[in-house]
């Protein structure tokens, strides 16, 4: 069941297929998906050789991993994925942010892991762009998540001007 | 005060409705415990000891009449008649039923109240000094601020999901009330050589587990850039404060670890990408959030009265009260007037719905109908004419709101403690009690003179222990409540933690060891030395040779 949506609750085909911490450059070109989402890391390791296994890559960051080592690859990145290990883990938001504010990253800014209903709003106004949502998550829930509040006080990057300058 | 505008209205509208969401997923079983529990944290509501608690914000201590009144309502229909003022600018209900909550939430909507942010890892109630705007010696107005730091701090999508709590603490008095030093960051408004007018910025400080006083990060920080820097703060502690051990968890411990060099050479790297940003202060903002702080409309009086002076020689009971509970305030012929929630017998910071409604009432009559709650869990009223104190004061006896004890030893800053709390070792209540018992005496007092003592029931530091003259801290040894006590602890500018004494005590002890280190003090003070002088000057040894004395 394809469970990944847009900001706007839109379900979307998943072409890519998550990489373990642990996998090998075995693991990465024997799988038969053409769209690979690599953890940073071993991206970063083994560069040369993921370039020629012929699938499309995109990298994931957990939680932690800063946003500032991949700086050299984004301009040909159209997918980063940032891991919540835990939903309380808050980490990832500083990391979309970074990615988005930093870097003028635009491609797509996946959520990945512990990805909740209540934590979509919050998610969407840091940056991110899809949401692979836990499978506990019910769809009808998810969609409405979006709409929880109509406006807010910060300039963040969903929106990067503040209310304060915003106001009428 | 701040009025909300259609903007802060429909956040707040959306807020409830979101919460009301959240809580019928709960009951319905669609939401588990474990990811309703910061949902509702972050609503302020806690499951304590024997009920849920709700602790609704009181943004920067600043409350209006219509509120008061509101929150009276709440407490006499869905709690049990009273409330209870926290130590940062909160009032707390102890006995909500939790599905009645977002009944409370629109409530309180009503009258731009919430309990938005009241808990959980996320950025808290911005509080300040409770004489702000009105104080006769103040740098700078700092309520507006405030208002700015809510707005900014309120559901920020980054920063919802900090490894801990996140407080900060504004001061525009020169005497700060406002125990800014212990906060994660800590503002002091002040003016550089050239006039303009700005933050020294502290960070890291913080009570609980690990006391740390804060350390200057930026001495000077032009107002304009004010979110900004607060924004580059927050997201280096987000990204790199501890996540996996609670206790380490707080920015004091991360500012501790990298050292405050180090630490400011982060958050200045990461401010670059924000400096002058969107988020950049204008004067415009600033100007429409200053001008509904402006003043009352005050009359031009003196700044004296004959009916005060004479009721000042021959009425002990006024005179008392007006030596420890009334003010200078900036404007002449005008008081601030402390109602101090700490009469013997009655837990302090609680009050009955009765007597909410009664101070709205004087506050309406008296002080252009505006409350203020300080962190020290007393009520002020900021703005009464001086002529009109007799008439004030006679009012507050009828409902034991003129103890006379702002400021002394009975003036006890106290949690709920085991009583209520899940979280608290020990009791603390009882203790204020009994220690409020053995002083009960004006003249006791008033020669002990200005002193704070605070009682934690745990190590969390509600009570803010560490920080009292005297702090007492309820531990738990082997499943008995005994107390541990401090010296030296200060909570104003010139902040400090407390030392331990030694051992442990009691709770039947207690009076008797508080009333052992007061003696001591008093056999060695010099002149009018207050407490904190003279534990300065002679140290730990005194105290600890006395009160650890075996007896003959």
């Amino acid at each position: 069941m394809p469970r990944l949506i847009d900001t706007k609750g839109q379900l979307l085909a998943n072409h890519w297929q998550l990489l373990p911490k642990d996998c090998t450059l075995e693991t990465a070109s024997l799988t038969s998906a053409t769209h690979l989402l690599v953890p940073a890391d071993f991206w970063l390791a083994n560069k040369t050789v993921l370039q020629n296994v012929g699938k499309q890559i995109g990298l994931w960051l957990d939680s932690g991993q800063s946003a500032h080592m991949l700086k050299d690859e984004l301009a040909t990145l159209q997918l980063i994925a940032l891991n919540f290990p835990g939903f309380k883990d808050g980490r990832s938001y500083s990391t979309a942010a970074v990615l988005c504010q930093h870097y003028q990253f635009a491609g797509e800014i996946r959520a990945i892991g512990d990805v909740l209903r209540d934590q979509l709003f919050l998610m969407k106004r840091c940056g991110f762009t899809t949401f692979d949502l836990k499978d506990s998550v019910k769809l009808e829930d998810a969609v409405t998540a979006f709409n929880d509040f109509t406006t807010n006080y910060q300039a963040t990057v969903e929106l990067p001007v503040p209310l304060f300058r915003r106001r009428q | 005060m701040y009025r909300y505008d259609n903007y802060d209205r429909q956040m707040l509208q959306d807020r409830i409705a979101q919460f009301r969401d959240q809580t019928r997923r709960f009951i319905a079983g669609e939401l588990e415990n474990a990811q309703f529990l910061p949902l509702r944290l972050q609503n302020g509501l806690y499951v304590q000891r024997l009920a849920p608690m709700l602790r609704v914000a009181i943004p920067y201590g600043c409350l209006s009449t219509i509120q008061v009144r509101k929150l009276a309502f709440i407490a006499r229909h869905f709690d049990k008649g009273y409330g209870h003022f926290s130590t940062r600018q909160n009032i707390q209900f102890n006995w909500p039923k939790l599905a009645e909550v977002p009944d409370i939430l629109a409530h309180l909507a009503e009258v731009e109240m919430h309990a938005i942010q009241t808990s959980g890892n996320c950025i808290r109630n911005t509080t300040t000094d409770q004489f702000a705007g009105v104080a006769r010696e103040e740098i700078a107005d700092s309520r507006h601020w405030c208002e700015i730091i809510r707005q900014w701090s309120t559901f920020h999508p980054e920063f919802s999901h900090l490894p801990r709590k996140f407080k900060i603490a504004v001061c525009g008095t020169k005497n700060d009330q406002a125990a800014t030093q212990l906060h994660d960051i800590g503002l002091y408004l002040h003016h550089n050589d050239t006039g303009e007018l700005g933050f020294q910025v502290l960070v890291g400080g913080g009570l609980g587990r690990t006391p740390i006083i804060g350390q200057v990060i930026c001495e000077f920080l032009p107002w304009r850039h004010l979110l900004t820097y607060l924004e580059a703060i927050l997201r280096i502690y987000n990204q790199e404060g501890i996540r996996d051990n609670i206790y380490k968890a707080r920015i004091k411990i991360l500012v501790k670890a990298l050292g405050i060099d180090a630490f400011r050479d982060k958050v200045e790297s990461e401010w670059l990408y924000s400096k002058d940003g969107p988020s950049t202060l204008t004067q415009a903002e600033v100007d429409r959030c200053k001008n509904f702080f402006i003043d009352p409309a005050y009359k031009i009086l003196a700044d004296e009265d004959d009916g005060v002076s004479n009721l000042l020689a021959n009425d002990v009971i006024f005179a008392q009260w007006h030596e420890r509970n009334v003010h200078l305030h900036k404007k002449s012929g005008y008081r601030i007037v402390t109602l101090c929630l700490k009469a013997t017998g009655s837990a302090p910071g609680d009050l009955s719905a009765e007597q909410l409604e009664f101070v709205a009432e004087l506050a309406d009559k008296f002080s252009f109908g505006e409350i203020r709650v300080s962190h020290s869990q007393n009520l002020v009223l900021t703005d009464v004419r001086l002529a009109d104190l007799p008439k004030l004061h006679q009012a507050l006896k009828t409902e034991l709101l003129a103890t006379p004890y702002t400021g002394l030893i009975n003036d006890i800053i106290c949690c709920p403690g085991g009583d209520f709390c899940a979280l608290a070792n020990a009791k603390s209540i009882p203790i204020a009690e009994a220690v409020q018992r053995r002083f009960d005496n004006f003249a006791i007092q008033k020669n002990i003179g200005p002193i704070t003592l605070n009682i934690s029931g745990c190590m969390n530091a509600c009570g803010h222990h560490h920080v009292g003259n005297i702090g007492i801290l309820g531990v738990d040894k082997k499943g008995e409540e005994f107390y541990q006590v401090a010296l030296g602890g200060s909570a104003d500018r010139d902040a400090a933690i407390g030392k331990v004494l030694g051992p442990s005590f009691a709770q039947d002890d207690m009076p008797d060891v508080i009333e052992k280190i007061i003696n001591v003090y008093l056999q060695n003070r010099h002149n009018n030395e207050l407490f904190i002088d003279t534990f300065n000057r002679i140290g730990m040894e005194p105290f600890k040779e006395h009160v650890y004395a075996k007896a003959d």
